[in-house]
């Protein structure tokens, strides 16, 4: 008889192989590319720490991984807050909070090239979008996406606009877990909202709140679609990011070694995130 | 829980939050009233105004859309690629899932820390040598290698939260198959896998929406007319129709309505899924 255990081996091995397979020998890889020049069809040579000096040299990559920062900045503040606070104020309307949530969630059901299609056409654009209207008819407005001062902001503006909901979702969901006693007790004492939140809510929610600050850190170092959708970086670069840059040196220029270099770096700034949202989850190891 | 003071006298602070509601939905769900407002209209009449109400019911848009979008192509291949993908990760997540819960095996806590990592690993990280290789192989605008790095991602997070489920059934349900005979694979599959059935639904949803709407992969993987899915079919359409606004909206339209109809149905599952993972005791 073929023992117990050895199910439970041939269980786990697709799933494992599979993983292995597609993503931990191909990002092992890429740290040995990331020492070579190759252009993704000929032999790689070993060069060394070459790429790495070429990309830290590079004005292009100190401006995206500028970026990149204040993306996470932005992300960190912004939808956070706002889904705090749409959160709380749908505590008190919980049956309607259910409909509510629905309906911020429909941006981040749809996908990211639908959204950004969506909003550079309809939106933004000069000739048939909503700021090209009101610019004719009532004030003028230029097209954000066209100035390097503001390109990032209405990107990041689109972006936020997909996400917020999720993050409403999630602090929604982990404020419902608030014991109900505490709650009573603070309105029986005639805790307004602030107090409410501050005091009650908030420090519940505390783990999730962490845990959400966690992986906005890690998506903001590895931000993409929208970017690459809506200004493929530009104008003037002024919207490269980390992951726009690395993509391509790979696709446009054939420098894999260097987008090999511009991966390791930006997986770095995740890594560091990513070893804080390991030692969050691992009190769900024993449960 | 309904506090007596919200419910029974209309404060400042519930019409300021009201306000702010309204507000977010508005915001939420404008630039979709667009494109539904703007499905119907000519172009000129997009330019002229957006936020008119259309004057008649033109299905060119549609048809235009549909021929330029490459939606004949697209659907298919969309729904092969995120069908072989749900069918992948739901194999091998719940099997995995399984096993993992259970520790039979040695190294299991290695194992799962392994997978734990691989939930938040950046694409960046193993995308460029993978798709040379994958290049090297002819694999280039094949549904089922992108499937196969679609389910690799999706996996992660579908092992943990099927785990979840796992772990709710009770040990001793395997111990009474065990005694009646069954091997692990019978258990598994008579006993287990009907139980975590709601685990299933959530994960087959959440997987499908992630590999319907991935657009890194899929865009680098699936080069080419006739490997186009239907997001980068529309894609194409940017651009080259900036002088057909109509078609752009028709084409909007046709993208997202069948997803928000799917996602309104699901809902339920979609948010358990979601939240399950992120909100911590």
């Amino acid at each position: 008889m073929i023992p117990q255990r050895a199910y439970h081996y041939a269980f786990v091995s697709p799933a494992l192989l599979l993983s292995i397979g597609i993503v931990l020998v191909p990002a092992l890889l890429t740290f040995a590319v990331a020492f070579m020049d190759w252009d993704g069809a000929s032999l790689p040579s070993f060069v060394g720490l070459s790429n790495f000096a070429a990309v830290f040299q590079d004005g292009v990559f100190w401006g995206a991984l500028f970026d990149n920062v204040q993306w996470t900045v932005i992300f960190l503040t912004i939808p956070m807050t706002i889904a705090l606070v749409t959160a709380s104020i749908l505590m008190s309307r919980k049956k309607s909070g259910a409909v509510y949530q629905i309906i911020f969630l429909l941006p981040y059901v749809l996908s990211p090239v639908a959204n950004a299609v969506i909003w550079q056409n309809i939106i933004f654009d000069p000739v048939s979008g909503l700021l090209g209207y009101i610019s004719h008819n009532f004030f003028p407005i230029q097209d954000p996406l066209t100035d390097t001062r503001t390109a990032l902001y209405a990107v990041a503006g689109v972006d936020i606009w997909h996400f917020w909901g999720y993050l409403t979702v999630v602090f929604f969901a982990a404020m419902r877990q608030t014991p109900e006693d505490q709650l009573e007790a603070a309105f029986l004492e005639g805790a307004n909202g602030w107090q409410v939140f501050w005091n009650i809510t908030l420090p519940n929610i505390l783990p999730t709140v962490a845990l959400m600050f966690v992986l906005v850190t890690i998506f903001s170092f590895l931000t993409f679609d929208y970017v690459y959708l809506i200004t493929q970086g530009g104008p003037a670069r002024s919207t490269e990011m980390l992951s726009t840059f690395a993509y391509s040196f790979a696709f446009t220029s054939f420098e894999v070694g260097k987008a090999a270099t511009v991966a390791l770096v930006m997986s770095f700034f995740g890594l560091i995130a990513s070893v804080v949202y390991v030692w969050i989850s691992r009190s769900g190891f024993d449960a | 829980m309904t506090t007596p003071s919200e419910a029974n006298r209309p404060t400042v602070s519930h019409f300021a939050s009201t306000a702010f509601l309204v507000g977010a939905v508005l915001i939420s769900v404008l630039p979709l009233l667009l494109v539904a407002l703007n499905t119907f209209k000519p172009h000129a009449d997009i330019v002229s105004n957006p936020l008119s109400l259309p004057t008649s019911f033109n299905f060119q848009n549609f048809a235009r859309a549909w021929n330029g979008g490459h939606f004949a192509t697209g659907i298919v291949n969309s729904l092969l690629l995120s069908g072989s993908t749900v069918i992948l990760t739901l194999t091998c997540a719940s099997l995995a899932a399984f096993a993992l819960a259970r520790r039979h095996i040695r190294f299991w806590q290695l194992i799962t820390i392994y997978f734990l990592c691989a939930t938040t690993v950046p694409i960046q990280l193993f995308l460029f040598p993978l798709y040379f290789v994958y290049a090297k192989l002819g694999l280039i605008g094949n549904v089922f290698g992108t499937a196969l790095i679609l389910s690799a991602i999706n996996l992660p997070i579908s092992i943990f939260l099927l785990r979840a489920y796992v772990l709710s059934i009770p040990r001793d349900i395997d111990d009474a198959a065990f005694m009646d005979g069954a091997n692990p694979l019978q258990t598994f599959w008579h006993v287990i896998l009907p139980l975590m059935r709601p685990g299933l639904i959530t994960v087959a949803i959440i997987v499908f929406l992630n590999s319907w709407n991935e657009f890194l992969i899929t865009s680098t993987f699936q080069k080419g007319r006739e490997h186009l899915t239907m997001t980068l079919g529309y894609l194409s359409m940017n651009g080259t129709y900036a002088t057909d606004q109509g078609a752009m909206m028709a084409g909007a339209f046709i993208l997202i309505a069948p997803i928000i109809v799917f996602f309104l149905v699901m809902q339920r599952f979609f948010i358990a899924g979601m939240t399950a993972g992120a909100v911590k005791g």
